[in-house]
């Protein structure tokens, strides 16, 4: 049977015999090539020999491009393949190196149909082989081996021995064909053998019964969309799927479930599962409303709720202040960035590890500070997978401005640094550039208010403009350590709100 | 022809291949025992559900869930294991309900009790549904045996939320721990993780899952506070952060390993088909306009590999809050296809929507009605266009587009080239120039235009 596998029509030639796997394909073709064979003065011999695993390097010697449509084309049925095969490779190899970008070719448009016709049913092989458990023989085989049925179109089985070892490594299986056969012992090589018969395969087996209850109920009534499944899981499969014979009854059925559904009454409130749990919302206004009004831990969790201005929909979540409330010094920054916003904590990003080491030059450190920022809540614009810092506008900072309010009423600093134009604007209520600050002290109540760049800038200016800011904002961190004396590092419990560990 | 004994070399196994021990098939009573069902969460009386049932019920419970896929893992296999699996980048399809969505994989709940109150969910506290839990060994036994049989690519699961999200959480990933370390199972699992799980569980869960999910539900906050009250969009969105640092962290460690030349000391990679999220369109008031943008932070936000969008179906036992229409599943496809040309073909998702409505156009594709809503920016020329101009053609998907380039190096593009590659020539006329073709004048301004390219209503078949 395997000698009438490949039947040449091509008018009499040189008789060309290779076996039936492709790499015996490649091999002579290759020999053929070396010798100046013009495609048309071969006759491809029908195949014989014994089958074998396909492997990805059988074509290694091809063309780049060409060994991977060959290879898949190479297992169409039809019997022009091996000539129309060598064909192209004479043509890549004589002075057409870019005939498969040439898409009308005739050809190459075979080519591409037969490479789209088997991979497809290679796919479909994947997907739709369905195996039955033989039960072990007594006195026979030690474990159960695993068979099944299938028809497909081409001869996708050596094409796809290498994807059912690896996945069924351990298993013994057999995959029968009416052309083929493919075993495996749940080790070592898979082997061909002769086709066989759907009376060769067991007649069931205990799993397809649950495997059809699972594909009845996964089926939603609501949504029929009966050529969709058709276009993907065409009819001449489905005589070989256990669970195809429940489609009919599925549709049948549908509409009148989907109505039953729709008329239905409205349901009756009572609960089947226990009592409900308190929601989000519900338990932090609970948990506020226990806290001392105005207090740094109750301002944290009103805050979190916070839909005053629309930053808040597309944020993860409030970014509120972070440190004890007996601190001398306040560090008032921007908005959170995308770091900050994941992890829920101010000046934890890039910006942040920058901070903490130039606080530590001066010799303050971070968990005596109070850290915030004017506006609480991230903003960006999304790009494919990144976001991208957007500078907040004056209605966010206004909408948020009674968060800092209230954080710094709640502390009563000494001193306060703005870090940034936006701080600035938030705190002065006017912007004031830089350059023209330097030295300056101004009044936030009875704090000292001083200003100074955010530490950001410092990475995104160019290297000669990074030394001097980054020696302004020191300036600016060291004063603001005298200003509030030797009380400004005092080694406090570290009173942040709450945080899970992740 | 012989039986498919025959075909087996029992010699060569009896001339010495070692004897492994045996991969236990067994039958369905003996591998899931009846009856096993455990107390339920709830106090409330509740029949014993035998197996097959229980199979029913969690099934039916889970397929409002969209997401089927079983792709973008890591590359890994069987092959020098204990068990059996693989994962080998491309997701497969086992079957497709007549509902045309695809079963790729094992999808079930855990459990159908929930204590919480979600409108729209079948599973909601107050349903009437009826209710069922799975032991984590009968999970484990159904995903092995029909995994075995080639019916699925790995689990989904998922399960109501029974207690407190930590110990639901537990249950989840302890059916995922014992198909990997106990029977060394390779293929692929997806695991719903329920927000606000402590942080080392979430840790187990990207150990032993290939992909995590974790719904956003519906596309506003609003929406989701009025119809899930127990819900909360920070924390669902704050566990998508947690999960996108733990990605990062891991990555990071992996290529530091690397670096350093220690390649067997790298840690293995946590979740490696990444996190996904689902919304349910339709059963609020959101446009589609919101929507886009939604999944535009989303993606953005956490690496998302996939939104899923699922219009709005009935289900049984409805809450009264819900909207009794249900939403156009070609709603749901428009959503898809715009969530496509965002991410592959650099449209923004402000450009896609009607100015007015903030709607998708159900009757033509969103590429056909930009174009049409932008006709001044065509003909383009398929042999001079830049790449970003041409995946901007109706009809003109991305692998034409590289086909096209590829082509016009060689040689001047013509129709016939395009018909060759199998793209919708008829659709792309109007809009291209190419070495025999130009429309004809004022086509692109003619009134009829989109008329014409619309495809022609189609009785939506109820029969086979």
């Amino acid at each position: 049977m395997q000698g009438s596998l490949f039947s040449a029509a091509a008018p009499a030639g040189r008789p060309w015999p290779a076996g039936p796997n492709f790499a015996d394909w490649v091999a002579a073709a290759d020999v053929a090539l070396a010798a100046g064979h013009a495609p048309e003065s071969l006759d491809w011999q029908p195949a014989k020999g014994a089958w074998r695993e396909q492997r990805r390097g059988d074509g290694a010697g091809l063309p780049p491009g060409f060994a991977r449509y060959a290879a898949a084309a190479h297992a169409h049925v039809g019997a022009e393949v091996r000539p129309r095969l060598y064909r192209l490779l004479w043509r890549l190899r004589h002075g057409e190196p870019g005939l498969l970008d040439l898409a009308a070719d005739p050809d190459v448009a075979m080519l591409r149909r037969w490479e789209r016709a088997v991979r497809r049913e290679a796919h479909k092989t994947k997907a739709f082989v369905r195996f039955r458990e033989a039960a072990p023989e007594v006195g026979g085989e030690a474990r159960p081996r695993y068979v099944a049925w299938f028809e497909p179109e081409h001869r996708v089985l050596p094409t796809l021995a290498g994807f059912f070892r690896r996945r069924y490594a351990t298993l013994a299986w057999s995959i029968l064909t009416p052309e083929l056969a493919m075993h495996y012992e749940g080790e070592g090589a898979v082997w061909f053998g002769p086709g066989a018969s759907a009376a060769d395969a067991p007649r069931g087996d205990a799993f397809e019964e649950a495997w059809r209850v699972y594909y009845r109920n996964i089926f939603n009534p609501a949504r029929l969309k009966i050529a969709a499944m058709c276009a993907e899981m065409p009819r001449k499969y489905w005589k070989n799927l256990p669970e195809a014979a429940e489609i009919p009854g599925l549709i049948r059925a549908a509409e009148a479930r989907t109505q039953a559904m729709l008329d239905a009454p409205a349901a009756t409130p009572a609960l089947h599962c226990g009592p409900r749990p308190e929601s989000p919302g519900g338990a932090l206004q609970r948990e506020a409303a226990a806290l001392r009004p105005g207090s740094l831990p109750r301002l944290a969790r009103e805050a979190a709720r916070c839909q005053a201005c629309p930053l808040a929909g597309p944020a993860t979540q409030t970014v509120f202040g972070e440190g004890p409330a007996q601190a001398r010094i306040v560090l008032v920054g921007e908005q959170p960035g995308d770091a900050e916003d994941l992890a829920g904590r101010p000046f934890v990003g890039p910006a942040g590890q920058l901070l903490e080491g130039l606080l530590a030059e001066v010799g303050l450190a971070r968990e005596a500070l109070y850290l915030t920022n004017a506006v609480k809540h991230f903003r960006y614009r999304p790009q494919g997978k990144r976001r991208l810092h957007q500078n907040p506008e004056r209605a966010h900072i206004e909408a948020c401005r009674p968060w800092l309010e209230n954080e710094l009423a709640a502390i009563a600093p000494t001193v306060i640094v703005a870090l940034g134009a936006t701080a600035c604007e938030a705190l002065l209520g006017r912007r004031v550039a830089l350059a023209d600050s330097a030295g300056q002290r101004y009044r936030y109540g009875a704090a000292t208010l001083l200003l100074a760049p955010h530490p950001a800038a410092l990475l995104r200016a160019p290297a000669g403009q990074a030394t001097a800011l980054r020696a302004r904002l020191c300036d600016s961190l060291a004063l603001a350590a005298r200003l509030a004396g030797p009380e400004a590092t005092p080694p406090t419990t570290d009173q942040r709100p709450e945080r899970r560990a992740d | 022809m012989a039986k498919v004994t025959a075909h087996t070399p029992r010699i060569s196994r009896r001339e010495g291949a070692p004897s492994r021990p045996a991969a236990r098939g067994g039958t369905f009573a003996a591998a899931l025992p009846l009856n096993s069902s455990p107390a339920p969460a709830s106090p409330a009386p509740q029949r014993r559900v035998q197996t097959l049932d229980k199979l029913a019920i969690l099934a039916d419970a889970a397929k409002y869930d969209a997401s089927c896929a079983s792709s973008g893992s890591s590359r890994r296999d069987s092959v020098g294991g204990r068990g059996i699996g693989s994962t080998e980048g491309m997701g497969i399809c086992h079957a497709y309900a007549p509902d045309g969505r695809c079963i790729s994989l094992l999808k079930i709940l855990l459990t159908n009790f929930c204590i919480y109150e979600c409108h729209y969910c079948i599973n909601r506290n107050s349903s009437n549904v009826r209710r069922a839990r799975f032991t984590v060994e009968e999970v484990v036994a159904l995903t092995l045996n029909f995994y075995r049989r080639n019916y699925i690519e790995g689990l989904f699961l998922s399960s109501g939320v029974i207690r407190s999200p930590d110990y639901t959480m537990e249950q989840l990933v302890a059916v995922a721990r014992q198909l990997r370390e106990e029977h060394d199972f390779r293929g692929y699992i997806h695991l719903k993780t329920i927000p606000d799980a402590d942080g080392e569980l979430l840790a187990a869960a990207g150990r032993y899952a290939d992909r995590l999910s974790i719904n956003v539900e519906l596309p506003t906050v609003q929406a989701l506070s009025a119809l899930a009250p127990e819900k909360d969009a920070t924390t669902i969105r704050r566990t998508m952060g947690r999960i996108r640092s733990r990605v990062e962290e891991n990555r990071e460690a992996r290529r530091e390993a690397r670096q350093a030349g220690r390649p067997a000391r790298r840690p293995p990679r946590f979740a490696p088909a990444g996190q996904s999220t689902q919304m349910i369109i339709g059963a609020d008031a959101t446009n589609d306009a919101t929507i886009l943008a939604s999944s535009a932070q989303l993606y953005a936000s956490y690496g998302l590999r996939r939104v899923y969008y699922s219009a709005f179906s009935p289900i049984p036992d409805a809450h009264a809050a819900l909207p009794l229409q249900r939403a156009p599943l070609a709603r749901e496809h428009r959503l898809y296809q715009s969530d496509w040309l965002i991410r592959f073909y650099g449209f923004e998702h402000a450009e896609l929507t009607t100015p007015d409505s903030g709607m998708l156009p159900l009757d033509i594709d969103p590429k056909l009605a930009w174009a049409l809503r932008n006709r001044e920016r065509f003909p383009v020329d398929l042999n001079r266009a830049s790449r970003e101009l041409l995946l901007r053609v109706p009809g003109l998907g991305t692998k034409t587009v590289a086909r096209i380039l590829r082509l016009r190096r060689q040689q001047a593009v013509r129709l016939a080239d395009l018909e060759a590659m199998r793209a919708p020539v008829r659709k792309a006329l109007p809009f291209i120039v190419c070495a025999d073709h130009r429309p004809a004048l004022g086509e692109l301004d003619a009134e009829n235009l989109r008329a014409r390219l619309a495809p022609p209503p189609r009785q939506h078949s109820l029969a086979l």
